[in-house]
């Protein structure tokens, strides 16, 4: 299995991508610069992820620039065949400009850049304590859509408190039900606010990440060490 | 001719606009205490080449549309008047 990191002007979340994945994990990974549009040595089976950062400055609002660069409109093909997607941070705000997750991320309700460590928990509720770092992580979308992403199970993971209960408090930005992560229907576009590549080195004392890369993914028989 | 189009872009009037709320708490502050609410949002201009202003709305609304709001969150309203 091979990944892809998307390098767009003003990312700066991908070289910390490209560290995880292949220092941390011993994965396969390469950058993709956003001017190309290659993916041919990348089948269904691999993973492309779009890393945090400022995307073309945020400008106009964040990601709604990405999303019209060549690299994207391969990842858009990529992901429609089925391939793996990533976007973390600002590629979560670039999934949901380019409608490949519904929904979008507001600035945060309280108003602040907000930079720390978080527990969300997954859909089995494990808990994972991750950095956050954005301003507009607000997660929304209408009931309808809300409603929709519960039913069909796509809310992948929620912020909740260090004992894993999911309360306003434990919510660093808003996010309507907690939502912190979301996937598309088909379970192969994955989109979160908060960073698990920051959280994969023994040397940053925190390595909660690991478990999510791999749980997100990779294949079963794959085994991190 | 050109046409000079100005396109209001705001946040959706159901959503939160902690930007909007933090003006108020700044201009209440102030001492203006007669302004209950504020909303900011995004004036957007373009110079388009166009056979008439029907034709220059028709462009912005589709520049709106597919770039300049996103209508999960944003609604737009386009004004169009002759450039001098």
């Amino acid at each position: 299995m091979k990944f892809g990191v998307v390098v767009f002007p003003g990312s700066n979340c991908d070289r910390d991508m490209q560290d995880a994945l292949a220092d941390d994990l011993n994965l396969d990974v390469s950058m993709l610069w956003h001017k190309d549009k290659d993916l041919s040595r990348f089948n269904t089976e691999d993973c492309i992820i779009l890393p945090g950062g400022f995307s073309f400055g945020d400008y106009l609002r964040c990601g709604a620039i990405a999303r019209f660069s060549p690299m994207m409109q391969s990842v858009v093909e990529f992901a429609n065949a089925g391939g793996k997607v990533l976007g973390v941070c600002n590629g979560f705000q670039v999934l949901c400009e380019s409608a490949l997750l519904p929904g979008a991320l507001l600035r945060n309700e309280n108003q602040q850049f907000v930079c720390k460590n978080v527990f969300i928990k997954d859909q089995e509720d494990n808990l994972f304590k991750i950095p956050v770092a954005h301003g507009e992580g607000r997660y929304y979308a209408d009931e309808t859509t809300l409603n929709e992403l519960e039913a069909n199970d796509q809310v992948i993971f929620r912020y909740c408190d260090e004992n894993g209960k999911i309360t306003a408090s434990a919510n660093p930005n808003g996010a309507l039900r907690n939502i912190a992560g979301i996937c598309n229907k088909n379970r192969n576009v994955f989109g979160m606010m908060p960073h698990p590549e920051r959280a994969c080195s023994e040397v940053l004392g925190n390595t909660d990440g690991r478990a999510i890369i791999k749980n997100l993914l990779l294949a079963e028989q794959l085994v991190i060490q | 001719m050109t046409y000079t189009v100005q396109i209001k872009v705001m946040p959706l009037k159901e959503l939160l606009d902690p930007q909007g709320k933090a003006i108020v708490g700044g201009l209440q502050n102030l001492g203006l205490n007669n302004i209950a609410d504020v909303r900011v949002g995004k004036n957007i201009t373009l110079q388009i080449n166009a056979d008439s202003p029907v034709q220059a709305k028709q462009i912005a609304e589709e520049a709106s549309k597919k770039l300049l709001a996103n209508p999960v969150m944003e609604y737009f309203e386009i004004e169009t008047s002759q450039s001098a």
